[in-house]
């Protein structure tokens, strides 16, 4: 559920960039108070372990859909909060610059969805907040699942949010937080179960390691960051031979959502909510040409804010022209540039 | 699929060593322009489609002065994750409105909005791949620190990205040994994988740590030094110059209906 730079507005994405900005800064200053060496290593190889563990797909029981690990509640739980939002920081920043997924403006907004909301909002409030000093492996799961849920839904919730203020797409809010919050509901289940198995690993194997978490204490130098790390390999193995195994081709969690919509007739009538929402989007969506173009001229016509008046042919055939020889020019141009290059090396 | 994918990365940060004209580009003027660029292209606004095209201008420019192969940067952007078409393909449903008339054929405000969407995606996805294979990692690094991004994030950002790297290689190494001392499909089974990704894993995190220590005792305080000396030149000024001044005029300018008019009057 990575947002993108084209469904942004420069205003949403420049707001979400400066509150990410501000949260990134807050937390380097406060690692850098309390920074063990050991952290430095430790912090780069969990990201790749999160790195990794984002590319496996998972199904979702009883959906059909699948999801991926935004590992974020894991993260908080070893690192405390700080370093994990800048593990988290750090490997969406390389998604964005490599896979470009979402996109360099988009990238706060995906930094703010996935890293303050697990680190800030639910690791202290839910987590912290049921765990206590309980630390029984029942206490966890439970913990662990109640913020896996929470933290998804928050992240679902706002990229509807950013969807909605940047104004780019035309989804209404109730049906778009109706497509996005239940499916990330089972993601969350699956997120909060694996979360709970590696926190219960860790907490079997290398038990002070929670504790640093829990109370924000430095690692102390007789930690064997070896130890924690082999657990770490052992999730990995598992997550990475269990759940492929589960992997499956089917589309993404959100793009399954869509899909339902899309042949939205195939759902049954009871299904409540979501049902009647589809049902709005269907009235709407309706392809009749009569219909809709005899809407078009008439009360729709207000809220319409062209870019520039296009009403009349003229100038929309102008445009379409002038679309045409900017477009061959300009690949003309990088043809040229590359041809005139092999030449003269 | 995994493996494609990090080596993907590797063929990014190669293509990154060349020396061109844009490699040679300052890195903060780059990813300054870059960003410049997202920020204008994002700010059209829902139903603009013909003010975008000229923008096509500048990954064509990087793409033929940077030496840069099309193919494998067209490849990424397609196969990245479809959330703008998910969600875009729902404004031809939601809005039948007729913005355009061509030629009697009614085009939707729908499907106006969906190929804006469409093409700011092309654009600013475009536009970050362009930018790491012209700069390098490290050096969009560099310059996000010296723009004034913390220390400790930008180290994070390198430890990781080269974390990555020796994985890569020290995996592809390790499937090849086994391919080797396997015949067909025995040998790639569940248990093989397991002890080797365990070996791996323990591996990557040794030499790690031994970079780490190694970098310590070398005087590593945090602080990037760039192998290239960067200096802010007379093509820095002027890239800068003129990509603002571009950006600015397209994005005020309505260029593309004006050249479709004095194209038309021509005849």
């Amino acid at each position: 559920m990575h947002m993108t730079d084209a469904l942004l507005s420069p205003a949403v994405g420049g707001t979400f960039w400066a509150g990410t900005l501000a949260v990134l800064a807050y937390c380097s200053r406060k690692l850098k108070e309390s920074l063990d060496e050991k952290m430095v290593p430790l912090m780069g190889v969990l990201g790749a372990f999160i790195f990794a563990v984002q590319m496996i797909n998972f199904t979702i029981p009883g959906t059909g859909s699948s999801g991926h690990l935004g590992g974020g509640m894991i993260l908080a739980v070893i690192l405390g909060p700080y370093a994990a939002f800048l593990v988290m920081a750090s490997v969406l920043t390389i998604q964005a610059f490599f896979f470009a997924d979402g996109g360099l403006l988009a990238l706060g907004c995906n930094i703010w969805n996935l890293g303050v909301y697990s680190c800030f909002i639910v690791y202290p409030f839910v987590y912290k907040a049921l765990v206590r000093d309980r630390s029984n492996p029942k206490m966890i799961t439970t913990a662990a699942l109640v913020s896996g849920v929470a933290a998804l839904q928050l992240g679902a919730f706002s990229v509807v949010v950013q969807t909605l203020l940047s104004g780019r797409s035309d989804l209404p809010f109730r049906s778009f937080a109706l497509m996005m919050q239940p499916v990330h509901l089972g993601i969350g289940i699956a997120e909060g179960f694996v979360t709970a198995g590696v926190i219960n690993f860790v907490r079997t194997a290398r038990p002070e390691i929670l504790e640093y978490g829990l109370t924000s204490r430095p690692l102390s130098g007789n930690v064997s960051v070896r130890r924690l790390l082999v657990g770490f390999l052992i999730a990995a193995v598992l997550s990475g031979g269990v759940l492929s195994l589960l992997a499956s081709v089917k589309p993404d969690g959100l793009e399954w959502s869509m899909e339902k919509v899309l042949d939205g007739h195939g759902l049954p009538e009871q299904k409540g909510g979501i049902a009647r929402a589809l049902k709005s989007i269907q009235a709407k969506t309706s392809f009749l040409p009569e219909y809709g173009f005899r809407k078009a001229a008439g009360e729709n016509g207000k809220d319409r804010a062209p870019s520039r008046p296009a009403a009349e042919p003229g100038a929309s055939v102008s445009g379409l022209i002038g679309s045409a020889l900017v477009l061959t020019s300009v690949l003309f141009l990088g043809l040229a540039i590359r041809a005139l290059r092999r030449k003269s090396p | 699929m995994f493996d494609d994918r990090l080596l993907n990365i590797g063929y990014l940060d190669t293509l990154s060593c060349r020396d061109t004209v844009i490699h040679r580009l300052d890195p903060r003027v780059k990813l300054t322009a870059t960003l410049l660029f997202i920020l204008t292209v994002v700010s059209f606004p829902k139903y603009e489609v013909t003010g975008l095209l000229p923008f096509f201008l500048f990954p064509v420019l990087f793409f033929s002065l940077g030496d840069i192969p099309v193919k494998f940067i067209v490849q990424k952007v397609l196969f990245v994750s479809p959330f703008a078409l998910f969600i875009g393909i729902f404004n031809p449903m939601l809005d039948s409105r007729t913005a355009y008339s061509l030629w009697g054929f009614p085009v939707s405000g729908g499907w106006v909005s969906f190929l804006s969407i469409m093409l700011k995606f092309l654009l600013t996805t475009t536009s970050a791949l362009l930018l790491v294979a012209t700069t390098s990692f490290p050096g969009v690094c560099h310059a996000l620190q010296k723009l004034g991004m913390p220390e400790l994030f930008v180290s994070q950002l390198l430890f990781l990205y080269r974390y990555i790297f020796v994985l890569t290689e020290e995996a592809l190494r390790m499937v090849r040994a086994r391919d080797m001392r396997s015949f067909g499909k025995r040998g790639g089974g569940m248990r093989a994988y397991i002890s080797l990704v365990g070996t791996f894993f323990l591996r990557s995190i040794e030499r790690a740590e031994r970079i780490y220590q190694a970098m310590l005792s070398r005087g590593f305080t945090g602080r990037l030094h760039a192998a290239r000396p960067y200096r802010f030149s007379y093509s820095d000024a002027a890239f800068a110059a003129t990509t603002g001044a571009a950006f600015y005029i397209l994005r005020t300018q309505d260029v593309v209906g004006a050249l479709g008019e004095f194209f038309m009057g021509m005849f």
